[in-house]
């Protein structure tokens, strides 16, 4: 499944670094999260547009994750030669990763399915 | 800080940048019985172009909007007696307030504006041996392209602003909180050293700062994240108790929404380790924040807390960083993506033949790559339609020229049916950070009062 199905995210930015918050629509797939969107993992999805670390921070009482990668951003909002400077579409490249299946009684329900 | 016997007060935000919507400034004075309206509309190089144009015309350097912001919203904030507070001074926080003195004048009412200034660092970082944080390289080395250099200011210089009486208070550069906090601390007395109310503090401003951010804006995703009326976004309004918790809600009449959901995505936005988020007078942790969906539309968030703020002071710097010159075109139907790809190798090959000088070139085909690069959209399928962009940086405007005309000649020598070229060049305005002893940093307030 794609990650987009189980959290939704809003990147910021400062200077040449970028931030992208994870943030599970259910509590009970924060789990999931935790474990298959690691550092790693987004270090590698993001390969040729992140040079520097990715840092994960964990926020359990929001259910959510956050992610801050350096030398992101062609050297920062301001000078960077980048159409999306702010690398404000970022989330969505981080939404678009597939991750495992989360147990059937765990998934929330899809959106526009039948309740 | 005379007035420590309010419980609670009604702060709304009225732009989450300079370029931000008018009308939802006005229904939250109108309709959102509010006691402040607060407008931060200064991005890190707004402040530098600001310097730039008083530096051509003394009587500029505010923001460009501030006029058309306070004609619509002054006659209704001074009937009801809401108080204003921005950072639209940008470079000239005293020619902003004359502005706003001189619209309530014309108005035909009576207005007392103050203005908080020292936030211009300039000749203290051209004198000094300061080094850019990130890159680690010494201010002096940008030498004559310096342009500004401002202090992100705490809450006290505005608290003594809105202790003088004035209903507008008018600043430069300043922490974006210290706008929501300064109001907080002024009216409930907190004390300076009171980390854990600052902190929460932070957390409101933090939350507001970015006005429709937080009520939909910047959120929806339809069938998945679905938002009401967004040509009607209604901004936030932040219902604060003296301890610091805070209601996110909105007019009910107005479009968007606020839910957990909104408010957590506004939260973490822009925000590194949680934990310790450095701001000018609270190191704010945000780790063990919490949101509650109390009312549809009604979000209370609590839990900010925070540590003493370090001596430091953040400083931007703006600079000239050379020349940016870009071109584009469009190519559509079948090979579209191939005729682009065939474009951008002909353009790479003429910036080299006719030797123009750049330090970095960019080329992306815009609907296919140019956002996340060729690995992550490799997978996906062929566009109907494709426009190449070239982008590269030089040390002159005329050799920035040089690479949009390389891709308009495209039209007559490049591949088939390219259409829709377009070219530009510009200034480069960088801004990098400095940290700067708080002591070196001393802010003041002029008072300026309209005389109808």
């Amino acid at each position: 499944m794609k990650l987009r199905d189980l959290a939704h995210s809003r990147t910021g930015d400062k200077g040449n670094t970028s931030n992208i918050s994870l943030i599970a629509y259910d509590a009970k797939t924060y789990g999931h999260l935790l474990e298959h969107v690691t550092a790693q993992r987004v270090q590698a999805h993001f390969a040729g547009v992140v040079f520097g670390e990715v840092l994960r921070f964990e926020l359990p009482h929001l259910h959510a994750l956050n992610f801050v990668m350096k030398r992101a951003l062609g050297g920062g909002v301001t000078r960077s030669l980048a159409l999306d400077a702010h690398g404000k579409s970022l989330s969505s490249a981080l939404l678009d990763l597939d991750i495992p299946d989360v147990a059937a009684s765990h998934a929330p329900p899809r959106p526009g399915a039948p309740v | 800080m005379a007035h420590s016997t309010r419980r609670s007060l009604r702060l709304g935000s009225g732009a989450g940048y300079s370029g931000d919507r008018i009308e939802p400034a006005l229904e939250l004075a109108e309709l959102g019985d509010i006691d402040y309206l607060i407008f931060e509309c200064l991005a890190e190089r707004t402040i530098a172009l600001a310097q730039q144009a008083k530096a051509k015309d003394p009587g500029t350097g505010f923001d460009p909007l501030l006029e058309a912001r306070m004609r619509a919203i002054l006659p209704t904030c001074i009937e009801k007696g809401i108080r204003i507070v921005t950072n639209m001074g940008a470079a000239n926080p005293i020619a902003a307030a004359r502005a706003t003195a001189a619209i309530a004048a014309k108005l035909g009412l009576r207005l007392k504006v103050a203005a908080v200034i020292g936030d211009d660092v300039v000749d203290v970082i051209r004198s000094g041996r300061y080094v850019f944080e990130e890159s680690g390289s010494p201010v002096a080395s940008v030498g004559d392209s310096l342009i500004s250099a401002n202090a992100y200011l705490g809450v006290a210089p505005i608290c003594e602003a809105l202790a003088t009486g004035a209903q507008v208070v008018i600043t430069g550069r300043a922490g974006d909180p210290a706008l929501f906090m300064a109001p907080l601390v002024h009216e409930f007395g907190w004390s300076m050293d009171d980390w854990t109310r600052l902190g929460q503090g932070v957390v409101v401003g933090h939350l507001l700062e970015c006005a429709g951010q937080i009520t939909g804006g910047y959120f929806a995703d339809p069938g998945r994240k679905d938002v009401p009326d967004l040509a009607r976004l209604g901004f936030p309004i932040g219902e604060v108790s003296s301890d610091g918790d805070v209601v996110i809600t909105k007019v009910g009449s107005a479009g968007g929404c606020v839910t957990e959901q909104t408010c957590k995505e506004q939260l973490l936005y822009e925000i590194h380790d949680p934990r310790q988020y450095f701001q000018p007078d609270v190191v704010a942790d945000f780790s063990e924040v919490r949101v509650e969906e109390i009312a549809p539309d009604r979000v209370r968030v609590t839990g900010g807390s925070g540590a003493s703020a370090s001596g430091l002071l953040k400083v931007s710097v703006g600079y000239v960083d050379g020349y940016l010159g870009e071109g584009q075109i469009s190519y559509a139907g079948g090979g579209a993506t191939a005729r682009a790809r065939l474009a951008l190798e002909i353009v790479r090959e003429r910036l080299r033949l006719t030797s123009v000088q750049t330090s970095e070139l960019r080329f992306d085909l815009i609907g296919v790559d140019s956002l996340h690069g060729p690995s992550l959209s490799a997978e996906h399928c062929e566009p109907y339609e494709v426009r190449l962009r070239v982008a590269g940086r030089s040390d002159t405007l005329a050799e920035a020229t040089r690479i949009g005309n390389e891709v308009e000649t495209l039209y007559t020598n490049g591949p088939a049916g390219g259409g829709g070229a377009t070219k530009s060049a510009r200034e480069i305005i960088a801004v990098q950070s400095v940290l700067l002893r708080r002591e070196l940093v001393t802010p003041s307030v002029v008072v300026i009062e309209s005389r109808p």
